[in-house]
C-alpha cells in the first residue's frame, strides 16, 4: 500500500476505498461483480445475493450496489442521510469459519488499526420482510459507529439456506466519512485529488439528492406507480408461469427466473416510492409487503429448479 | 479428585443471552454427570462475549459399579409371566436367574443385574455432544461447511444440512480437559461438525491473537488474564462501574447509573476500558430523557450529571471500549463523540420537527373535525394524522382513531364521577395518543406520554391536559406512580377500561403466564386508581361482563393482600356482584380494625356460633320462624338480645347507608354483650317447637344484622 500514490489512499479517496475493498476480496477468491442495473433498496436484492444464497452450490462474490431508500431523502440538507447511497456487498457461501477474521482484515486494508480503534460485534438480527429472509449476526462498530452489517443467512425467499451464506454489507459513505475524518457526507473526497482536480461527493450527488427528494416526496405520480406495481406483479408471475418446468423429462428445469425476479425487484422499489409519498396506510403497507414477499418466494422456489439453483447438483457430485 | 474444564468459544454471543447460557451449561452438564452416576464437589460458570466456561471441581473419576436385584415371579408362574420377567431383567434364559424362597410366596426367581461403573472421561465424551446440539439458546443458527446439504462435502467437512449444529453464532473451538490437581490433565476429544475438543483457546481478539494451551482452570484463567481477557463478568461489571464513577467524579460529575446498561456493556467487552467523551452543550436543550435514551440505546454509553444535581445532564458521557488503545483512547473518544453528536443531532431534528407543521395538512380536515382539533397546533396535527392513517390498534378492535373515540366517550361518562372538568377531560382524551405519531416516540416508544406532555406544554395546553397526556398511562404496575390530577385520573381510567372491555369482548384474556396486552397490569391500574384516589365507580355501568368483574375482584384481592389485608376478610366483604371496589376496600378496612378489637372478636365468635347453629338446623329442616315474635320471647336474655338487635340493625344500616363502616361496626359491637348473655342463659332447642322456631329466628336476625356489613361466616378464627 505504501507504493500507492496519495490519491489512491483509501483514507483520502472514496473511490480508492472501493478499489481497496475490490482488491482485498478479489484476493480472497470472490468474483468481483458490477452493480445490478436496477433500482434496489439494498445490496441484498442483487440476484447475486438473493438468488445465489439459495440452493447447494458454493458461491463467492463482491460488488458495490447503489441503494435507494426513497423515504431517507433529506433534500441534501442532512449530513448523514441519503436516499441514494452505496453499499459494498460480500457474499461467501458456505461461510468460511474465519469470516470474522477476513472481515477484520478488510478493515485493516482500508487503514483501520484495531489496536487504535474499538471494533465490536454488536447483536443485530437481520430480517427482510419483503424478501422473506432472515439471519443472525451483528452490527460491526468502529468507535461506536456502525460501519457494516454481518449476517449469516438462515432463510431467503422463505427457503431454508443450505449451506448458510455469510453476508457482509459495508455502508461505504459512513466508512469513508470515518476514515477521511469528515462530518458531512457531501464533503467526502471522491477522487482523492486536491485543489482544482478534486471531485467531492457533493459535486457528484448533491444536486441529485435534492432532485430525487422532490421526486420521492412531492412529484412522483402515484397513480402511475400504483399501475407499475400491479404490472410488475403480474409480469413476475406470468414469467414464472411461462418458464415453469414441463412434464417431460427434457423440461425438468425452470427457464425464466432472473427476468421474473427483476419484476419482483421493480415491485419492491415502486412500493418504497409509494411509501415515501405517504399514500400507503399502515394496513395497506402490510399487504404490499406480503405481495412482494409472495413474488420473492415464488422466484426463490423457481430458482431451485435451475442449474445455478443446484437442480443438478447431486447428479454432478455423484 | 479430578477437575473438569470446559470452554465453548464462539463468535460474539449477544450480551443479553450470556448469563443465562452459562447457567444453562452448568445445569445441563452437572445434571447429566450426576444422572450418569458421578458426583462433584463444586461447579461454577463464567462467560465473556466469546466464550462460555464451566469449572467443575472434585468430580469422581468413575461411576460406581451397580448391582441390582430384580424380583421375579414364582417359579410356578405361567410362561408369559416368566417371559415378561426375562425381558425386564434383560436375561436370555431363565437359567441365568436365581431362585429365592419366601415363607409366604414360596420359591420365586431373582435376577442379579450388575452394571460396571464407567470412567468419567467416557461419560463426559458421551454426554457433551448431545448437550451442545440441543442447547436452549433463545435463537440459534446454522453455519459453515457443515451446513452443506447432506450427501455433499466442502473443505473436507461433511455436509449435515438441517442436522448441522445450531449455535447462537458460529462455534469456533472447544476445550475439554480432565485431571486431578497434581497429574497432567487429559483432553477428552469429543467431536461436533468438524470441531474436536482440545486444550487450546485464544485470548483477546486484538491484543493477544495467538493460541493458548491450557491444562486446568487455574492456568486457564491466568493465561486469559495475561491475554487481556477478564473471564469473570461480575469483575468486569465491578471494574466498569468503579472506573466510570471515578472518571466522572474527577470531572466534577456523577455517573447516571443504569444496571441494565452495565450488565449489557459488561457482555460486550473482554477487556473493559472506560473513557469519557463530550458533546456540544447546545444539545442539552433536548429533553434529558431523549438524550439519555439516545446515548444508551444507540451507543451503549452512560450519561452523567453535574455533581449533586437531581436532574438535568452534563455534556459528558462515559463509554466502555474493548481495547487498551495505543494512543490512550484518543481516536476512540473522538469517534464515539462524532457518533453521539450525529445521534443527538438526529434527536434534535425530530424534537424540532415534532413542533412544526406536517406537510399534508389538507388531507387531515376530516379527522380534525371528528376530534375537534385545531390544525394550527402541532400535536393536534399528529392526532389528526394518526386517525387519517387508519393505524391499527388491534385487528379486532379497530384503529387508533376509533380507540380514541371510544376513550373519549367513556371519559365523558367518567368525568362527573371523578369530579373532573369535562372540557379538559375531552381535550386530554383527544390528545392522549397523539404523540404516537411524533418522531420522538417513533424512535423511542418508551417515551410515549412523556413526549406528548412536553409538546402539549409547548403548544400552550392547560396544565391538567398536559399532565393527563403523560399520566393516563399510569400506574404501570404495583410500584408506579398513580395519577393525582382529576383530569389524568379520568383519562387513565377510560383508557384502561376501554382496553379491558375491548379485549374481553374479543375473548383475548390473559391465560397463565401469557398476558401479551398487559391486561393484568391495566386492571391493577384501575384498582389502584379507584382505591388510592378514592373514586367510587360502579364498574357494572361500564361492563356487564361478569367474568371481567371477577377479574377485577382477583386483582383487587391481590392488591389488598399486598397491602396486608387478610384474605378471609376480603372474602367476607366481597360478593360476586360487588362492583364498587372502593367500597370493598373501605369495608375490609373497617372490618379489619373491628375484629382486632375485643368486642369484635367476641361478636365474631358469637355470630359464628349463631350462624353455625342455625345452618345446622336449617340443614336438618328444622322450622325457623318468619321473623321474631316478641310474645314468644320468654327469657330476659332473649328479650334483651332482640331489643339490641333491633337497635343495632337500624343503627348499622343507617351508618352503612352513609358508608360509614366504622360506625356500623361500632353499632354492631353493642351486640357483643347481649349475644354472649343469650348463649349463656338460653337453650335454643326448647321442647316447644314454636319457641325453638322463634329462637332460631333470633339467630337469623343476628346473622342478618351483621350481614349488612360483612359475611362473618367467611372470617376465620
Amino acid at each position: 500500500m505504501t507504493d500507492l500514490p496519495e490519491h489512491m489512499d483509501p483514507k483520502r479517496s472514496f473511490q480508492a476505498l472501493i478499489l481497496t475493498l475490490h482488491n482485498y476480496w478479489a484476493d480472497k477468491g470472490c468474483a468481483v461483480l458490477q452493480p445490478y442495473d436496477m433500482e434496489v433498496g439494498a445490496g441484498t436484492f442483487h440476484p447475486a445475493t438473493t438468488l445465489r444464497a439459495l440452493g447447494p452450490k458454493p458461491w463467492k462474490a463482491a460488488y458495490v450496489q447503489p441503494s435507494r431508500r426513497p423515504s431517507d431523502g433529506r433534500y441534501g440538507e442532512n449530513p448523514n442521510r441519503l436516499q441514494h447511497y452505496y453499499q459494498y456487498q460480500v457474499i461467501l457461501k458456505p461461510n468460511p469459519s474465519n469470516l470474522q477474521e477476513l472481515y477484520l482484515g478488510s478493515l485493516k486494508a482500508i487503514g483501520l488499526d484495531p489496536l487504535l480503534h474499538d471494533v465490536r460485534f454488536v447483536e443485530d438480527d437481520w430480517e427482510s420482510p419483503t424478501l422473506g429472509a432472515w439471519g443472525l449476526g451483528w452490527e460491526c462498530w468502529c468507535d461506536g459507529m456502525e460501519v457494516s452489517q454481518f449476517t449469516y443467512f438462515q432463510q431467503v425467499c422463505g427457503i431454508e439456506c443450505s449451506p448458510v451464506a455469510g453476508e457482509l454489507t459495508y455502508g461505504l459513505e459512513r466508512l469513508a466519512m470515518y476514515v477521511q475524518g469528515v462530518d458531512n457526507v457531501y464533503d467526502l473526497n471522491f477522487n482523492g485529488r486536491e485543489g482544482e482536480e478534486k471531485i467531492s461527493y457533493g459535486d457528484v450527488f448533491l444536486q441529485a439528492e435534492q432532485e430525487y427528494s422532490r421526486h420521492n416526496f412531492e412529484y412522483a405520480n402515484t397513480e402511475m406507480l400504483h399501475r407499475h406495481f400491479i404490472d410488475a406483479e403480474k409480469e413476475c408471475l406470468a414469467l414464472l408461469a411461462a418458464g415453469a418446468p414441463g412434464d417431460n423429462a427434457n423440461q425438468m428445469l425452470h427457464k425464466c427466473v432472473f427476468p421474473a425476479y427483476d419484476q419482483c425487484i421493480k415491485a419492491s422499489h415502486v412500493f418504497n416510492l409509494l411509501d415515501a409519498r405517504g399514500v400507503i396506510s399502515v394496513t395497506e403497507r402490510q399487504s404490499y409487503i406480503l405481495r412482494v414477499r409472495t413474488l420473492a418466494k415464488a422466484c426463490g422456489e423457481a430458482f431451485l429448479l435451475t442449474d445455478a439453483g443446484g437442480a443438478n447438483f447431486g447428479e454432478k457430485a455423484a | 479428585m479430578p477437575d473438569l474444564l470446559l470452554e465453548l468459544r464462539s463468535e460474539e454471543i449477544p450480551a443479553r443471552m450470556q448469563r443465562k447460557a452459562a447457567g444453562d451449561l452448568k445445569k445441563l452438564v452437572t445434571d447429566a454427570l450426576v444422572d450418569a452416576g458421578l458426583t462433584y464437589e463444586g461447579a461454577r460458570e463464567y462467560w465473556t462475549p466469546r466464550r462460555l466456561t464451566l469449572d467443575i471441581r472434585g468430580l469422581t473419576a468413575r461411576s460406581a459399579d451397580l448391582r441390582e436385584e430384580i424380583k421375579g415371579p414364582s417359579t410356578k408362574a405361567p410362561e408369559q409371566a416368566i417371559a415378561g420377567f426375562l425381558r425386564k431383567a434383560g436375561l436370555a434364559d431363565i437359567s441365568e436367574a436365581q431362585v429365592a424362597t419366601d415363607p409366604k410366596k414360596g420359591d420365586f426367581y431373582v435376577a442379579i443385574v450388575s452394571k460396571a461403573g464407567r470412567a468419567a472421561e467416557e461419560i463426559i465424551s458421551d454426554v457433551m455432544p448431545g448437550i451442545i446440539r440441543s442447547f436452549p439458546w433463545p435463537k440459534s443458527m446454522r453455519s459453515g461447511f457443515a451446513s452443506m446439504p447432506k450427501g455433499s462435502s466442502y473443505g473436507g467437512i461433511e455436509g449435515k444440512g438441517s442436522e448441522s449444529l445450531r449455535w447462537v453464532r458460529p462455534l469456533q473451538s472447544i476445550i475439554c480437559t480432565f485431571g486431578s490437581e497434581h497429574d497432567e490433565t487429559k483432553v477428552i476429544p469429543f467431536e461436533i461438525d468438524g470441531i474436536t475438543a482440545g486444550n487450546v483457546t485464544y485470548g483477546h481478539r486484538f491484543h493477544a491473537p495467538d493460541a493458548i494451551t491450557v491444562r486446568r482452570f487455574d492456568d486457564y484463567v491466568a493465561s486469559l488474564e495475561k491475554a487481556k481477557v477478564m473471564l469473570d463478568a461480575d469483575r468486569r461489571k465491578d471494574m466498569i462501574l468503579h472506573d466510570a464513577r471515578d472518571l466522572a467524579f474527577a470531572s466534577g460529575l456523577d455517573l447516571v447509573e443504569d444496571e441494565g446498561l452495565l450488565e449489557e456493556v459488561s457482555g460486550l467487552v473482554e477487556w473493559p476500558h472506560v473513557l469519557m467523551g463530550t458533546f456540544e452543550k447546545d444539545y442539552l436543550e433536548i429533553p434529558a430523557e431523549i438524550i439519555r435514551l439516545t446515548i444508551k440505546t444507540n451507543q451503549k454509553c452512560f450519561v452523567t450529571r453535574p455533581q449533586g444535581a437531581e436532574e438535568g445532564l452534563s455534556n459528558h458521557f462515559i463509554l466502555i471500549s474493548n481495547i487498551d488503545a495505543k494512543d490512550g483512547g484518543k481516536e476512540i473518544i473522538h469517534g464515539n463523540g462524532k457518533v453521539v453528536r450525529a445521534r443527538l443531532s438526529d434527536a434534535k431534528h425530530f424534537w424540532t420537527r415534532d413542533q412544526g407543521d406536517l406537510p399534508d395538512l389538507g388531507t387531515l380536515a376530516d379527522s380534525a373535525k371528528k376530534f375537534n382539533l385545531d390544525l394550527k397546533k402541532p400535536l393536534d396535527q399528529r392526532m389528526a394524522k394518526l386517525d387519517a392513517l387508519n393505524v391499527t390498534f388491534h385487528a379486532k378492535l379497530g384503529t387508533q382513531g376509533e380507540r380514541v373515540t371510544r376513550i373519549r366517550a367513556l371519559a365523558k361518562e367518567l368525568a362527573p364521577i371523578v369530579g373532573a372538568d369535562p372540557i379538559l377531560v375531552d381535550r386530554a382524551a383527544v390528545l392522549a395518543k397523539a404523540d404516537l405519531r411524533t418522531e420522538a416516540v417513533g424512535e423511542f416508544p418508551e417515551l410515549q406520554g412523556l413526549m406528548g406532555r412536553r409538546y402539549a406544554g409547548l403548544q400552550g395546553e392547560n396544565e391538567s391536559v398536559a399532565i393527563a397526556i403523560e399520566d393516563h398511562y399510569k400506574p404501570q404496575g404495583p410500584s408506579d406512580r398513580v395519577p393525582k390530577d382529576k383530569v389524568a385520573i379520568t383519562v387513565a381510567l377510560a383508557d384502561k377500561l376501554d382496553t379491558l372491555v375491548g379485549f374481553w369482548a374479543i375473548d383475548e384474556k390473559p391465560t397463565g403466564s401469557k398476558d401479551p396486552y398487559a391486561l393484568r397490569r391495566a386492571a391493577l391500574g384501575v384498582v389502584r386508581i379507584l382505591l388510592e384516589r378514592n373514586v367510587r365507580l360502579p364498574l357494572l355501568a361500564t361492563t356487564k361482563d361478569a367474568d371481567l368483574l371477577s377479574f377485577f375482584h382477583d386483582r383487587l384481592k391481590v392488591y389488598l393482600r399486598d397491602m396486608g389485608a387478610r384474605h378471609d376478610i376480603i372474602d367476607a366483604v366481597l360478593t360476586p356482584e360487588t362492583d364498587d371496589l372502593l367500597l370493598v376496600a373501605r369495608r375490609a378496612e373497617a372490618l379489619t380494625s373491628f375484629i382486632s378489637s375485643d368486642d369484635g372478636l367476641n361478636l365474631l365468635a358469637g355470630t359464628k356460633r349463631a350462624t353455625q347453629l342455625l345452618a345446622a338446623e336449617e340443614k336438618k329442616g328444622t322450622v325457623v320462624a318468619e321473623g321474631v315474635a316478641e310474645e314468644l320471647l320468654k327469657l330476659d336474655a332473649e328479650k334483651a338480645l332482640w331489643t339490641a338487635i333491633k337497635a343495632a340493625s337500624s343503627e348499622a344500616a343507617e351508618a352503612s347507608g352513609k358508608e360509614d363502616f366504622q360506625s356500623a361496626m361500632a353499632a354492631l359491637s353493642k351486640l357483643r354483650a347481649p349475644v354472649d348473655k343469650f348463649f349463656e342463659d338460653v337453650l335454643v332447642n326448647d321442647e316447644d317447637t314454636a319457641i325453638r322456631a322463634n329462637r332460631l329466628a333470633l339467630l337469623k336476625a343476628i346473622r342478618e344484622a351483621t350481614g349488612t356489613v360483612a359475611d362473618f361466616s367467611k372470617i376465620s378464627g
